[in-house]
């Protein structure tokens, strides 16, 4: 306090940069199963320290322990495994179908394959998600036929978006998959209110808000939140903190909040951090929120914690800014490697039916692919026509859209 | 027939929506209890509930990204920015959001919202209450905009605009709110009880968007306008005593090029007025589109007449505003030149 010299202009930096060892230290990761979980319908003012807290279900021997624990059968266990795998293996090829040159851009999800997918097993049919680029689990989840996915990432002829769109930038109303914009923010206010059209109908649908890390410094992220505390939108605000904006880490949009669950309480919004490479955990929480949107009880903000493994999109290099073995030392494992150890320790799993399913995985994710490629790829074969371009910006073409497009000669 | 203020058709077009389909809910700042700052959507809240008719918070970009929202659920949402002036922090949602929703999607999510906006000078508002941006959504693929110049066509426009399956941005001209306002500043206002525009038919009627309409006949030039510069020709034709054929476009996006070519065609001068700053101004694509379709038939250069590219002052209002005057030397040039 004895400090009265000249003012000093304070800038955040990552506790490590490339060439040195990646630490995680600061980041405290509570025992699995030792927070407690309250009922739904909780004073939300009671329940503050669980925005600085993480809930955990499995532990470091793949057990599931803890209050949060017990939901999810061996089938539906086994089928999340699957899901996480196949996006995995789906990202994979598709990533490499961008080097190839078969499309123009790719984004990935290495490591964060819990938190859609899990996520989706929480919601109901006729729900909405508004997500980001990172959340295909949803559609993956949900049976959205990859190989429609392939067709938009490849922008050929049999794209649902005839090519308009940027690749990953899906919509599928009837598989509750808002249409991604790529502008960061704007779709979680969009949540808001679509759960606000829902309450005004007296429906019983609720919406799910997706938003990265860095995003939550979007002034769309707090007009979302004043509406949704205010409406008591039935609305899940998940925030999904991976730790990096592609160069830009977690602690210049966090600034001094502590995490970013806590953004939720000055709202009056209950506000969980949850461990996002546990699926178990990730799907608990879900439910939880989507249970109190679905019983009046209004919003919940969940922050997942979890790791960027790969690089922002096809277009980043995250060695020029953190330590190459960074992923390696996130304290909270591989969430494939996780769910796959439970599922052995519930004895319903093994080893060799893991490599097994891998294998059974990459090939239909193959078949899609070629399926997909006979419908051409950004660059060959069959591609939507130039008349499309036209087509569709408004219900009905106006007269100065004609003269263009009879200009354009298509 | 019932004669209407401006407020009053705009308030009718809502309430008759509201009563016609229960999908179509109103709201922004003091829209609700209160019945707005211009009191457009007073009495709403009372007959159709707070759930069809509620305040916002002070948010634009909450209020219209909500309302897409809303309009991707299946409701069909007329939210009120309180100033066109106030509307910027809405952009990215019009822009980016609202506009291209059905061309991203190819018409999985559509979004058939109607941004309403008291918009242009007149009234001493300083720069926070004047400006016209109209030319900032004409630029936009995606979106229509409005902006009607008197009670019958608000009503018509308005009902006309929710009805629509896609993004409307709606103008009202706030100096147009209680009649027709010429630019004589130094006059008392006629009001719209004493107009013949003031006659609004009860119950439902549309007027169709992207149909201008001859709000004068003439053979001597031809005057594009809109909003309060419909009534700005009008003085400045009956000043002068030359013979404009004055065109109210009432709807700038889509355009009704054919009536603004057949006019043009006709006359050989074409003079074009708008409160807003001239650089790139609506104005700009209507002299262009002028020049492409009728410059074999053109005996003058196209003359704009606009508000200065200076923020809209305050003090200084009447030197700023394109009053018949102005735009009198501009017809008095054109038929000269």
């Amino acid at each position: 306090m004895a400090d009265a010299g000249l003012l000093r202009f304070h800038v955040p930096e990552p506790e490590v940069r490339p060439g040195g060892t990646p630490d995680f230290s600061n980041v405290t990761i509570p025992k699995a199963g030792s927070v407690p979980r309250p009922e739904i319908d909780v004073d939300p003012r009671t329940i503050r320290d669980m925005a600085f807290s993480i809930i955990r279900v499995l532990n470091r021997a793949g057990e599931a322990v803890g209050p949060w624990a017990g939901l999810l059968s061996d089938d539906e266990l086994l089928e999340g495994l699957r899901h996480m795998m196949t996006l995995r293996s789906f990202d994979a090829r598709m990533q490499m179908a961008q080097r190839q040159g078969k499309t123009s851009f790719y984004m990935q999800h290495l490591g964060e394959e819990a938190v859609s997918c899990a996520f989706r097993k929480a919601l109901a049919l006729g729900d909405m998600n508004f997500p980001t680029y990172r959340q295909a689990g949803l559609l993956i989840a949900d049976g959205y036929p990859m190989v429609t996915m392939m067709n938009q990432i490849y922008s050929n002829e049999a794209d649902p978006l005839k090519g308009r769109q940027l690749p990953i930038m899906y919509s599928s109303k009837e598989h509750g998959f808002f249409s991604i914009s790529g502008n960061l923010a704007t779709q979680y206010i969009q949540a808001v209110g679509w759960a606000m059209a829902s309450a005004i109908s007296n429906d019983s649908k609720i919406a799910a808000a997706w938003i990265g890390d860095g995003s939550t410094a979007e002034s769309d992220f707090h007009s979302a939140l004043v509406f949704a505390s205010t409406y008591k939108a039935p609305v899940v605000l998940n925030v999904v903190n991976n730790q990096w904006a592609i160069s830009t880490f977690q602690g210049i949009a966090r600034g001094g909040s502590g995490t970013f669950a806590a953004r939720g309480l000055g709202f009056g919004i209950p506000s969980l951090r949850v461990d996002g490479n546990d699926y178990l955990a990730v799907h608990a929480v879900a439910k939880w929120a989507a249970e109190r949107a679905r019983k009046n009880l209004g919003p919940t903000l969940v922050e997942y914690v979890t790791y960027r493994v790969g690089a922002h999109s096809s277009s980043d290099d995250p060695s020029a800014y953190r330590p190459k073995a960074e992923s390696d030392a996130w304290p909270l494992g591989d969430p494939i490697v996780r769910l796959k150890n439970h599922l052995i320790q519930r004895g319903v799993w093994s080893d060799e039916r893991h490599t097994q399913a891998e294998a059974e995985i990459l090939e239909t994710v193959i078949a899609a692919q070629r399926e997909a490629e006979r419908h051409g790829t950004l660059h060959a074969g069959g591609k939507p026509s130039a008349r499309d371009m036209f087509e569709g910006v408004y219900a009905e073409m106006p007269p100065h859209l004609r003269r263009q497009r009879q200009q354009a000669g298509v | 027939m019932p004669r209407r203020t401006m407020i009053e058709a705009i308030r009718d077009a809502m309430d008759v929506s509201m009563a016609r389909d229960e999908r179509v809910i109103v709201f922004g700042e003091d829209v609700g209890f209160f019945g707005g700052v211009f009191r457009c959507t007073q009495g709403l809240q009372a007959k159709y509930g707070k759930s069809r008719c509620f305040d916002a918070p002070i948010s634009e970009s909450g209020i219209v990204g909500s309302a897409i929202g809303m309009a991707a659920y299946g409701l069909k949402p007329c939210v009120e920015v309180q100033f066109a002036d106030y509307v910027y922090p809405a952009y990215d949602q019009i822009v980016s959001e609202a506009a291209r929703l059905r061309y991203r999607s190819n018409g999985d999510f559509t979004c058939p919202i109607v941004v309403r906006m008291p918009t242009g000078g007149g009234i001493f508002g300083g720069q926070t209450h004047s400006q016209s941006p109209e030319a900032l959504f004409t630029h936009v693929s995606g979106l229509k905009v409005v902006v009607p110049s008197n009670p019958h066509d608000a009503k018509g426009l308005l009902i006309a605009a929710i009805e629509d399956p896609d993004p409307v941005i709606f103008l009202e001209p706030k100096r147009l709110y209680n009649g027709p306002f010429d630019g004589h500043h130094e006059r008392p206002v006629t009001p719209w009880s004493k107009h013949e525009l003031g006659e609004v038919a009860d119950g439902h009627y549309t007027v169709p968007l992207g149909k201008a309409v001859i709000r004068r006949p003439g053979a001597a030039v031809t005057v594009l306008a809109y909003g309060t510069m419909v009534y700005v020709a009008e003085a400045a034709a009956e000043e002068t005593g030359i013979d404009a054929e004055i065109i109210d476009l009432r709807t700038l996006l889509p355009l009704d090029l054919e009536t603004i070519v057949g006019s043009v065609k006709k006359t050989g001068r074409c003079v074009i007025v708008h409160e807003a700053t001239l650089t790139s101004g609506y104005g700009a694509e209507l002299s262009a589109l002028v020049q492409e379709n009728c410059f074999y038939h053109l005996e003058a250069p196209v003359a704009r007449v606009a508000g200065w590219d200076t923020p809209y002052p305050h003090a200084q209002e009447w030197d700023y505003f394109p009053g018949p005057a102005r735009l009198g030397r501009a017809l008095v040039e054109t038929m000269e030149a």
